[in-house]
């Protein structure tokens, strides 16, 4: 890993801990932009932490920009040093995989995929050695995985999975992105899988959709009525298929008000996990179980 | 106190100064593209100069007044009409209850303000009152603005009119507009001559021109500095693993088309940024029309905070004429 700190104009600083992803450079990155954020430093206005990078907005009429480069700077051997683990919370998100909305849009903007023969599912199964989708579908849910940053648009997550790297499923965005993505679906690019908290474009492969709301500006959804982002990074998720009696089932309960989101506190240490892969994701899951 | 949209032109939305804060959610700071001609319409009636205008891009709206106010248009030049009669822009005038304001086809920039005395008075959405209809924020119920709505009025108390901004202190993109460019984050990935071509080449703004971004046309296709995909990225070597993007962020997807991100911006992706224009500058593109012709000129961080210094002090200036 090999930090590089960049100018973005004149109101932001950028620092790439590590061209690649890994959950090293995220642990790096996510220390870093709290001792950033605990230094309040006057003059910074944003601070944005993503998978392997983070970036400082700056009003530069308060900081000059060298003296917050060089404090930004200044904070990394401490980040070095820091702890790898959190107390944190694993999330259940129910997942209606192959569901009718996203394999309707998946065929009207088949021309823009990499096989218009199959679906996205039929695809990333194919290129990343499965059998079929049904044993994509059971990776994909099997291991938890990893909030590492909520951007691009409202709330929306990118995750990355507990798996050692030669087990992380890859697969391309779409040759040109779709003009439109059911809201809630559950999308794939790269190794990063995500959430589409809102309707939109989009260019990840679609796998499946949630029932669970993750972004309402409304405040009509009840477990988001103290704010109306769900995600943060550092959450642990676990997929849960479910099928469309149960889809119908829990969007019921969210209207009425009932639905309650399987949440749990947990820790996570970095080093614990890079030791035990399986055994520190399985006492991960267990604290689902027993909610 | 209230205004009544007869028509809402093409993109009408209601926005201040912006939601700064929330940017590590996705959720972008919006408010004006061009901040300048809002503080100056603003100031022009009374107001704070954050207070919400309309922003109408390309054509104008047509709105009746339910009450007497002050109002004042900045932004582009179009002509405006208070029953048909045109009024001066850039100046603060009073109209009285069931006149209507219309305007005339644009002929400079793109985008105008509508600043009315007392300022919009529409609810607050995580602080302001910016539309960001992606997310459903602010606005009216998070979208833009339609025939039929009907948009409430803050206190007139402070209402000022009869006020004029000097001609040499309005401020329009020349043409061919000069956007200033600070090289910086992922720069290193194109090769020299890449870097120095494009300074130098025409650009052309493309019809793809929306508050999330405004795209370029008409240079040449970059050239790639050699890399192993770093994992995680993708294949493309215009890829990297997805980060947060800066407001003013220039992104080439595949190295061909640069596209500017502006106050709509998504808050991070997967492609390679060459740097960003500076914040001097970032009010110019909300004036672009598609088709501009426009040259990107490289600047060092000095110039880039000469530069925001002589925009402050024009604004320092223009409250000044204002005050006397």
């Amino acid at each position: 890993m090999k930090t590089r700190y960049s100018f973005g104009g004149d109101e932001h600083v950028y620092v790439e801990i590590d061209e690649e992803m890994s959950l090293d450079a995220f642990f790096k990155s996510m220390a870093m932009s709290n001792a950033v954020r605990d230094a309040k430093i006057d003059g910074i206005t944003e601070i944005c932490p993503a998978n392997a990078s983070f970036q400082v907005k700056f009003n530069p009429d308060i900081i000059a920009p060298d003296d917050i480069m060089n404090k930004v700077k200044s904070l990394e051997a401490a980040a070095n040093m820091a702890e790898k683990k959190m107390t944190t919370r694993i999330v259940e998100i129910p997942v209606f995989y192959q569901d009718p909305w996203t394999h309707e849009t998946q065929m009207r903007f088949r021309e823009r995929h990499q096989d218009p023969t199959g679906t996205d599912l039929d695809y990333a199964a194919k290129i990343n050695g499965f059998k079929n989708a049904e044993e994509f579908i059971e990776a994909h849910h099997s291991q938890p995985w990893f909030v590492s940053m909520v951007g691009f648009v409202s709330g929306l997550p990118f995750l990355f999975q507990l798996v050692e790297r030669e087990k992380q499923l890859q697969v391309p965005k779409y040759l040109s992105p779709r003009t439109d993505t059911p809201k809630l679906t559950v999308g794939h690019g790269g190794c990063f899988a995500c959430i589409y908290s809102v309707r939109g474009a989009g260019g990840y492969q679609m796998f499946g959709i949630t029932p669970m709301p993750i972004y309402d500006p409304e405040a009509k959804v009840k477990y988001l009525q103290d704010f109306m982002v769900f995600f943060k990074p550092g959450d642990i998720v676990k997929w849960k298929p479910i099928n469309q009696a149960e889809y119908d089932q829990i969007t019921a309960e969210i209207e009425d008000g009932s639905y309650v989101p399987k949440i749990v506190e947990v820790n996570f240490d970095l080093d614990a996990w890079n030791k035990d892969k399986v055994a520190t994701n399985a006492k991960l899951m267990e604290a689902l179980h027993d909610a | 106190m209230t205004l009544k949209i007869i028509k809402h032109g093409l993109s009408t939305s209601i926005q201040d100064l912006g939601r700064p804060g929330y940017f590590h959610l996705g959720i972008p700071m919006s408010g004006a593209m061009d901040r300048f001609a809002l503080r100056t319409a603003n100031m022009l009636v009374g107001n704070d100069e954050g207070a919400a205008c309309l922003e109408a891009v390309f054509l104008g709206p047509e709105i009746e007044f339910e009450q007497d106010t002050c109002i004042a248009v900045t932004g582009g030049e179009m002509p405006i009409k208070i029953d048909g009669i045109v009024q001066e822009t850039w100046s603060s005038f009073k109209v009285k209850k069931g006149q209507i304001l219309s305007f005339g086809f644009l002929l400079k920039g793109a985008r105008i303000y509508i600043a009315f005395a007392g300022g919009i008075d529409t609810p607050l959405d995580l602080g302001s009152r910016s539309t960001y209809p992606i997310g459903a924020l602010g606005g009216i119920n998070g979208r833009a603005i339609i025939a039929g709505d009907t948009i409430p009025l803050g206190d007139q108390s402070r209402a000022k009119s009869g006020l004029s901004i000097p001609p040499e202190l309005r401020r329009l993109p020349n043409k061919p507009a000069d956007l200033r460019v600070l090289p910086g984050l992922y720069w290193h990935r194109i090769t020299e001559q890449t870097q120095d071509q494009f300074f130098m080449d025409d650009w052309k703004v493309a019809p793809e021109a929306d508050r999330m971004g405004v795209r370029f046309k008409g240079g040449t296709e970059f050239n790639f500095v050699d890399r192993e995909p770093p994992f995680g990225a993708g294949s493309d070597p215009s890829n990297i693993v997805d980060g947060c993007y800066s407001y003013g962020s220039i992104q080439v997807p595949a190295g061909k088309e640069p596209i500017i991100l502006h106050r709509d911006a998504v808050s991070g992706g997967g492609y390679f940024t060459i740097g960003a224009v500076i914040s001097a500058d970032m009010d110019y593109i909300g004036q672009l029309q598609p088709h501009t012709p426009v040259k990107f000129i490289k600047v060092n961080m000095e110039q880039a905070l000469e530069a925001r210094k002589e925009r402050q002090d024009m604004l320092t200036k223009i409250r000044t004429v204002l005050d006397e």
